[in-house]
C-alpha cells in the first residue's frame, strides 16, 4: 500500500560468548512509511538485540537489513555512519546528552554533522523543534541544569533534526514517571499522526504498547505475533 | 568536511576537563621551555669553547716545515729499478724556514673568491732575560689590523692597546702568564735574546690574555717589521701564512690544491682541530637526547589523559557515534585534542624558554681565563625553536594516535546497552 522504510529479512544472531546461543531466529518484518509500532517481549528476548540491529550499530548478524529499500549489509562502517545520520534518530532508555554542550547545541550536533544547511539554518532549525516540542525556553541552558523528562524530550529533538525516515526508541519511557512517560507519548503520537512520522520503539510498557498502531510480540528470539491495535486516543 | 565541527567538538571536551588539560599542556610546555633552555645554553657554551680555539686558528696554514729532503743525493745518483737504497741518520738539509714567493702567493689569495682574508706570521724563538733566569718564549710577528679583523686578536687584550705595536717600533704585547712571570708592567723595557744570540730591548704596550694558561706563559706579539729586525731578515720574510676562508668546510679540499700551487707545507683546520669538532657534537648530542627524552616523558602523560579521558567519555564517544559520527571523526577529535595540547603547551614552552634563556644570558660569568665573557653565553638559534615545536607536534600526535584509535573502536551498542 504505501512505501516500505525498513526491511528484516531471515535476521539471525548469536552471542558467542561463553556458548553460543542464539539470541534472534529468522526475524522478518517490515515497516511502512507513517507506522507507528512497538516491540515488545520479556526481558532477554532479544527485542533490544534486534533494535541494535536494526538500527546498523550492531552489524554481526546474519540475514539482510533493508533501509529506504537499500541493503545495508555491503556498507562500511563510515557509511553505516553516514545513515544513522541521514536516515535514523535515536531516543534511548537513558537520554545520553552531551554534557559539555547546551542544550541547542546538542540538538545541533546531529545536523552540523550532516552539513546538509549551514550553521545558522541548523540553528534555526533545532529551535523550531524545540518550540514544537514545548522546551523551546530551555534552549540556552545546560544540561545538568534541565529536568529528567525534559532531557528525554531534547533527546527526541535531536532525533528529529536531520528529519529522519525513522525514529527508532529503546525503552524511551523507561526511567520516567508516569507524567512524564505520558509527555513523550504524546509527543510521539503526534509526530506519528500529524507529521507521519515513522516509530519504532522497543518497550515493556504493555500500556504504551497497545497505544501503539501495530505491536509486534516477540518471544525467545522470535516474533510470536504481529498486531494491529485497535484505534484509540 | 566538517573541520570546524571537529574542532567545536574537540574544544568543548578541552573546556570540560579543562584541569587535566592544563597538567597536560603543562607537562609539554615544561619539557620545551627545557629543551629551548638547555640547547640554547650549550651551543652557547659549545661556541664559546670551540671560539677559544677555532676564532683564532686560521682555516689553512701555509708553512715550511724543516724536514728532510725527500730528494736525497744517492736517490737522484742511482735510481734504477733493480736498486732500493736504505739511507739511515738522515739530517734535515739547511732550508730557508721562509714561505717562497710571498708576494706571488699574496697575489694568488686576493684574487681567490673562496678567500675571506690572509694574515703573515713570522713566528720566532727567544729566551726572555729576566736578571740571571732566561725564560724560553716565542714572539709572533703579526700583521695587527688582519689579525683583529680575521682572528679577533684585540678581543684578547686585556690591558695596553694592540695598536701601539704597530705605532711604537720595538714594542711588544706580552702573554699574562709571561708577563707574571718578568715581573713586568706596561711600559716597561724587557730584555730579549734571539736564538742566534743577539740581545734586543723591547718595549711592553699591553697584556693579552687568552684563556689557555700555557699559552700565554710563553707567547708574545709583536709587529711584523720588529720580529723581522729581531731575527735580522729581509722585509718579505714570512714564516706563515693564515688564511682564512669564506666556507670553514671547504678548507681540506682548498688545503690540498695550495700545497700543490704554492709548493709548501699546508695545514687545515680540521685537521689540527679535529678534537673540538668531535666535543661540539657530543655535547649538541647530549642535549638533543635530554630534550627529546623531556619531550617523551611528556608524551606519555598526553597520552595517560587522554586514555582517561576517553574512560570518562564513553558515553560522549558512544552518542556521537550512534548519531552519526563514523569512527574516523572520533579519532580526529582526539587528536585534535592532543595536537592543541602540544601545540599551545609548546607555544608556551618557546616562549617560556626564550625567557629563561635571557635570564641565563643575564647572569655574570666571570672567570679569569675567559677575559672576554662578561655573562653565561647563550645561542639564540631559531632553528632550535623550530625543532622545538615540531618536536611538540609529532610527540602529541604519537601520544593521541592510540588513544584515538582506541576511542574509535568503541562499539556503541555494548555502552549503550551497558547502563
Amino acid at each position: 500500500m504505501s512505501e516500505i522504510i525498513l526491511e528484516a529479512k531471515n535476521i539471525c544472531k548469536d552471542f558467542h560468548d561463553p556458548v553460543t546461543i542464539r539470541v534472534l531466529n529468522n526475524i522478518n518484518f517490515s515497516i511502512n512509511k507513517g507506522d507507528f509500532v512497538s516491540i515488545t517481549g520479556k526481558s532477554g528476548c532479544g527485542k533490544s538485540t534486534l533494535l541494535y540491529i536494526l538500527s546498523t550499530m550492531d552489524t554481526d548478524y546474519e540475514g539482510e537489513l533493508l533501509i529506504d529499500n537499500v541493503s545495508m549489509n555491503e556498507k562500511k562502517e563510515a557509511q553505516l555512519a553516514k545513515v544513522r545520520n541521514e536516515k535514523i534518530g535515536f531516543v534511548f532508555q537513558f537520554h545520553y546528552l552531551l554534557n559539555e554542550f547546551s542544550v541547542l547545541r546538542n540538538v545541533m550536533l546531529p545536523g552540523l554533522k550532516l552539513g546538509k544547511y549551514s550553521e545558522k539554518e541548523v540553528e534555526a532549525r533545532a529551535m523550531d523543534k524545540l518550540k514544537m516540542l514545548d522546551i523551546g525556553h530551555l534552549a540556552q541552558k545546560s544540561v545538568n541544569q534541565i529536568s529528567g523528562g525534559e532531557k528525554q524530550r531534547v533527546a527526541i529533538a535531536r532525533a528529529l533534526i536531520n528529519d529522519p525516515h525513522i525514529i527508532m526508541g529503546d525503552e524511551p519511557t523507561g526511567n520516567l514517571d508516569k507524567k512524564n512517560s505520558e509527555i513523550v507519548f504524546d509527543i510521539f503520537k503526534k509526530l506519528a499522526e500529524e507529521f507521519n512520522q515513522t516509530l519504532l520503539i522497543v518497550t515493556h510498557d504493555q500500556n504504551f504498547a497497545d497505544r501503539t498502531h501495530r505491536t509486534i510480540e516477540m518471544e525467545d528470539g522470535r516474533i510470536l505475533n504481529s498486531k494491529a491495535n485497535a484505534f484509540n486516543s | 568536511m566538517n573541520v570546524k565541527l571537529i574542532f567545536s567538538i574537540a574544544k568543548s571536551l578541552l573546556l570540560a576537563r579543562w584541569k587535566q588539560t592544563l597538567v597536560a599542556a603543562i607537562g609539554v610546555t615544561f619539557s620545551i621551555t627545557m629543551f629551548i633552555t638547555l640547547l640554547s645554553f650549550m651551543t652557547g657554551l659549545n661556541d664559546l669553547l670551540d671560539g677559544l680555539i677555532l676564532n683564532r686558528t686560521p682555516h689553512i696554514r701555509l708553512y715550511n716545515e724543516i724536514k728532510p729532503n725527500v730528494n736525497q743525493p744517492l736517490n737522484l745518483a742511482t735510481n734504477t729499478e733493480y736498486q732500493h737504497n736504505f739511507i739511515s741518520s738522515i739530517k734535515s738539509g739547511n732550508s730557508r724556514q721562509e714561505i717562497y714567493n710571498y708576494a706571488a702567493i699574496t697575489e694568488v689569495l686576493k684574487k681567490d673568491e673562496r678567500v675571506l682574508g690572509y694574515s703573515p706570521k713570522i713566528i720566532a724563538q727567544v729566551f726572555f732575560n729576566d736578571g740571571a733566569i732566561d725564560i724560553t718564549g716565542i714572539v709572533n710577528g703579526i700583521n695587527i689590523e688582519d689579525e683583529s679583523k680575521l682572528f679577533h686578536f684585540n678581543e684578547y687584550i686585556t690591558a695596553g692597546n694592540a695598536s701601539d705595536v704597530e705605532k711604537l717600533s720595538n714594542s711588544i704585547v706580552l702573554g699574562k702568564g709571561l708577563a707574571d712571570k718578568l715581573l713586568v708592567n706596561i711600559g716597561d723595557v724587557i730584555q730579549l735574546t734571539t736564538s742566534k744570540g743577539e740581545r734586543f730591548p723591547l718595549k711592553v704596550v699591553g697584556y693579552f690574555q687568552s684563556g689557555l694558561q700555557e699559552f700565554d706563559k710563553t707567547q708574545s706579539y709583536a709587529s711584523i717589521a720588529t720580529v723581522q729586525k729581531l731575527l735580522g731578515k729581509p722585509s718579505n720574510y714570512v714564516t706563515d701564512l693564515q688564511v682564512k676562508l669564506k666556507d670553514i668546510k671547504a678548507a681540506p679540499a682548498v688545503t690540498k690544491e695550495y700545497a700543490r700551487l704554492f709548493n709548501t707545507d699546508a695545514e687545515d683546520i680540521q685537521t689540527a682541530n679535529s678534537q673540538f669538532e668531535t666535543g661540539t657534537f657530543v655535547r649538541t648530542l647530549i642535549s638533543y637526547a635530554v630534550g627529546i627524552t623531556l619531550l617523551v616523558v611528556a608524551g606519555f602523560g598526553i597520552y595517560n589523559i587522554l586514555n582517561m579521558m576517553i574512560y570518562e567519555k564513553m558515553d560522549t564517544i558512544a552518542i556521537l557515534k550512534a548519531t552519526g559520527f563514523a569512527g574516523k571523526d572520533v579519532k580526529r577529535i582526539f587528536i585534535v585534542i592532543a595536537l592543541s595540547i602540544g601545540f599551545f603547551g609548546g607555544m608556551a614552552g618557546l616562549l617560556f624558554g626564550f625567557g629563561l634563556s635571557s635570564i641565563i644570558d643575564q647572569i655574570p660569568f666571570n672567570t679569569a681565563a675567559l677575559p672576554t665573557i662578561k655573562t653565561y653565553p647563550i645561542n639564540y638559534n631559531p632553528m632550535f625553536y623550530l625543532i622545538g615545536s615540531v618536536f611538540s607536534l609529532i610527540t602529541t600526535y604519537f601520544a593521541g594516535w592510540f588513544p584515538a584509535c582506541k576511542a574509535s573502536k568503541i562499539d556503541p551498542v555494548i555502552i549503550i546497552r551497558g547502563k
